[in-house]
């Protein structure tokens, strides 16, 4: 897989030996490592301490440094906020843990009108390098509280910088810039990202919080995915190029600063583009790329774009429910396949490669290892 | 254990409340010149407890506020310039006019930050505490509610979390009685607000908010209980607020208090009470409230000149410090 990154500094695992890790490791790594670096970091939340550790994103941590940097907590999101805010404001840097996004909807008022304001309002007198990890649940019939990816909520406020790492190198890399910035930042971690493996070097490093990332070169199409859905759209180009049409792939990184750089460059190059987002499209990552790149380089397009995304309506329990919820590698395909106005034959052989590819997998599950609960 | 400040007199504390009230008595004054363009919630008749309580305190302890801000950051030693200059939307603001009255902060002085979302800043001050707690001092933390704060569900995530993390967070509410025009017995169901806090197992105590030299000593007898059990603690201060919630009139005419609790506020209320025991002591004569009354109205002249003259910010700065570089 070739990768081209925009804003390049620091090693580059891709093309070296960099062992192999999940995503879930990789962010436990990173945090280890800051937390040795500068003894103002430290993690708070519900559950970074409890025996599950956040999925393992945050095991071994609480042996390492104690319960004074491991801070597990009461149930109260919107203060615990306010707290990492405070402290953030007297140099200290929070890492704020929430096991699902809908979690910090009870903090919104915290991150909107404090963290993401406080700078600006004190004309910089005070900084609040806050770090905020919200995970995005999927599957095992989590239902409509439980599995909702809201990150436009969050791109929406100038103040936050909001991240959606796809690789494990960001995982970590965009992690330990996040706490050496002084800005508050946003992750928003796909809970089958965790599970993904990757190179990242064992070793400190950083990765920019700007930028988006070309992950597969190609010709006729920008596929633009965040976060898990750049696997998808990763699987849907190699289902392409089987039919000979050739996808570039980019991973956007980052909602806020929007990651458009490389998006620009492949629409230029492609004339098309879809976008696939984790949630809905109203109003989301997707329309917003959508709407920058018909404004700024209309004359471009050789057709209308394309949003993907979830169905409009809440998450159901029931995977009897939600067959077609999902953005998958075949819904790309198939908007890919339409947009370029391929042949009959070509479509059917591109469809026919999809359903084979997708045959036994169990759709409601991140890998078959997955046995629930959460 | 650290040393407490030292006491301050009466009549200097009589000083403080009374620089305070012709502050924004002034502020109403000239509101209706319509150079003041942002929302302003005086204290006026709330004074005591804001210099009560910051007498009791050390420059490494921080105060934190709400949208009624005014007395607690000049009781805290807030520059009088950097506010008149915020208010009236200046470069020479504290914010440099991106706050308004709402937003007054004085870092130097130890008023950290306040903060106009009822609620908002309670966690605030509790995560300057757990800074503190991870950086070993013994700063106490100290936040400014009022009666409606306590109807907020972060006030309550907030008090748990400072009670079981052993937080130095000090509690001062101020009960004035309204949540704007909503009075306390229809809010709450006792106007007892200590049960708040006894419901997190919080040390706290309940006194009249008129008194300044009573606040002092009971803010400081609070902060010595601190150190001996660690963790935080609560005082309720009754007070009366004299004029309209936002804004620089009365609005008793809108009827929403009864004319015996008007007369009764007024008859408690922190500047007529303290100059009628000082003068009674014989400690205040007229020609000293003459004198005193001089000197800080030229002070208050001063700021206020210096603020209508100060520029406006240039406007090519309004995108600056949106992200800190």
């Amino acid at each position: 897989m070739h990768r081209e990154r925009i804003n390049e500094p620091g090693p580059d695992p891709m093309a070296s030996t960099a062992p192999i890790k999940s995503a879930a490791a990789a962010i436990a790594e990173g945090t280890r490592q800051a937390m040795s670096a500068d003894p103002s970091v430290f993690v708070i939340g519900e559950g970074v301490a409890d025996p599950k550790r956040v999925f393992g994103t945050t095991a071994g941590l609480l042996e390492e440094f104690g319960a004074d940097r491991v801070i597990e907590t009461p149930v109260a999101e919107s203060a615990l906020t306010g707290i990492a805010i405070g402290a953030a404001m007297q140099g200290q840097r929070p890492i704020l843990v929430h096991q699902r996004v809908e979690f910090a909807l009870l903090a919104m008022e915290q991150l909107v009108n404090n963290a993401a304001k406080t700078h600006y309002v004190t004309n910089g007198v005070y900084t609040v390098p806050l770090v905020q990890r919200m995970v995005i649940g999927r599957g095992w019939g989590q239902g409509p509280a439980h599995s909702q990816s809201l990150e436009p909520l969050f791109a929406h406020i100038p103040g936050l910088i909001v991240a959606m790492p796809s690789s494990v190198e960001d995982a970590k890399g965009m992690l330990m810039q996040a706490l050496v910035q002084q800005n508050p930042v946003l992750f928003l971690e796909h809970r089958w990202y965790h599970y993904r493996t990757g190179p990242a070097p064992d070793t400190p490093f950083t990765r920019p919080l700007e930028g988006s990332a070309i992950l597969k070169k190609g010709r006729d199409v920008t596929l633009v995915g965040t976060s898990y859905s750049v696997y998808e759209a990763l699987e849907a180009a190699s289902i392409l190029d089987q039919v000979g049409v050739s996808a570039e792939v980019v991973d956007l990184r980052m909602l806020r600063p929007l990651g458009l750089d490389s998006i620009t460059s492949s629409v230029a190059k492609t004339g098309r583009l879809i976008t696939i987002d984790t949630g809905w499209t109203a109003y989301g990552a997707g329309a917003e790329i959508i709407a920058s790149i018909t404004s700024d380089q209309f004359q471009s397009l050789k057709a209308g774009p394309v949003r993907l995304g979830l169905s409009d309506h809440p998450t159901p329990s029931s995977r009897g429910l939600t067959g077609d919820f999902y953005p998958s590698a075949q819904s790309i395909v198939e908007a890919a396949c339409k947009m370029l106005r391929v042949g009959t034959d070509k479509l059917e052989a591109a469809r026919n490669e999809a359903l084979k590819r997708a045959e036994g997998a169990i759709p409601d599950i991140p890998n078959p290892a997955f046995k629930g609960p959460f | 254990m650290r040393d407490l400040p030292d006491s301050i007199p009466d009549l200097a504390l009589y000083r403080q409340m009374l620089r305070i009230r012709m502050v924004e008595e002034a502020i109403a004054d000239r509101y209706s010149d319509q150079l003041m363009r942002c929302p302003v919630h005086l204290s006026i008749g709330q004074e005591a407890i804001a210099v009560g309580v910051c007498a009791a305190l050390d420059r490494q302890d921080k105060t934190f506020s709400t949208h009624r801000c005014h007395a607690h950051y000049l009781a805290k030693g807030g520059d009088l310039g950097a506010m008149l200059a915020e208010i009236h939307g200046k470069a020479t603001g504290c914010c440099a006019g991106r706050g308004g009255s709402m937003h007054l902060f004085d870092k130097a002085a130890g008023h950290a930050l306040s903060l106009p979302i009822v609620g908002s800043v309670i966690p605030i001050a509790a995560g300057d505490a757990l800074a503190n707690k991870l950086n070993g001092s013994k700063a106490v933390s100290v936040v400014f509610v009022g009666d409606a704060s306590l109807e907020e569900g972060v006030f309550h995530e907030t008090a748990n979390f400072a009670k079981v993390h052993n937080l130095r967070l000090l509690f001062i509410c101020e009960n004035n009685l309204f949540s704007v025009y909503t009075p306390l017995d229809e809010r709450q169901p006792s106007d007892d607000l200590t049960r708040l806090a006894t419901a997190h197992q919080i040390p706290c105590a309940r006194h009249d908010g008129n008194n300044p030299g009573l606040v002092m000593n009971a803010t400081r007898n609070m902060i010595e209980k601190m150190d001996d059990l660690p963790g935080p603690a609560f005082l309720q201060f009754d007070a009366y607020r004299i004029r309209e919630h936002c804004g620089p009139a009365f609005d008793d005419d809108l009827g929403y208090r009864t004319a015996d609790a008007i007369t009764a506020g007024m008859k408690t209320e922190p500047l007529a009470t303290g100059l009628a025991k000082l003068t009674e002591q014989g400690q205040l004569t007229e020609d000293m409230v003459h004198h005193m009354r001089a000197e800080i109205g030229e002070e208050i002249d001063g700021a206020f000149e210096a603020a209508l003259s100060a520029p406006f910010p240039p406007s090519e700065t309004v995108r600056d410090h949106v992200y800190a570089s």
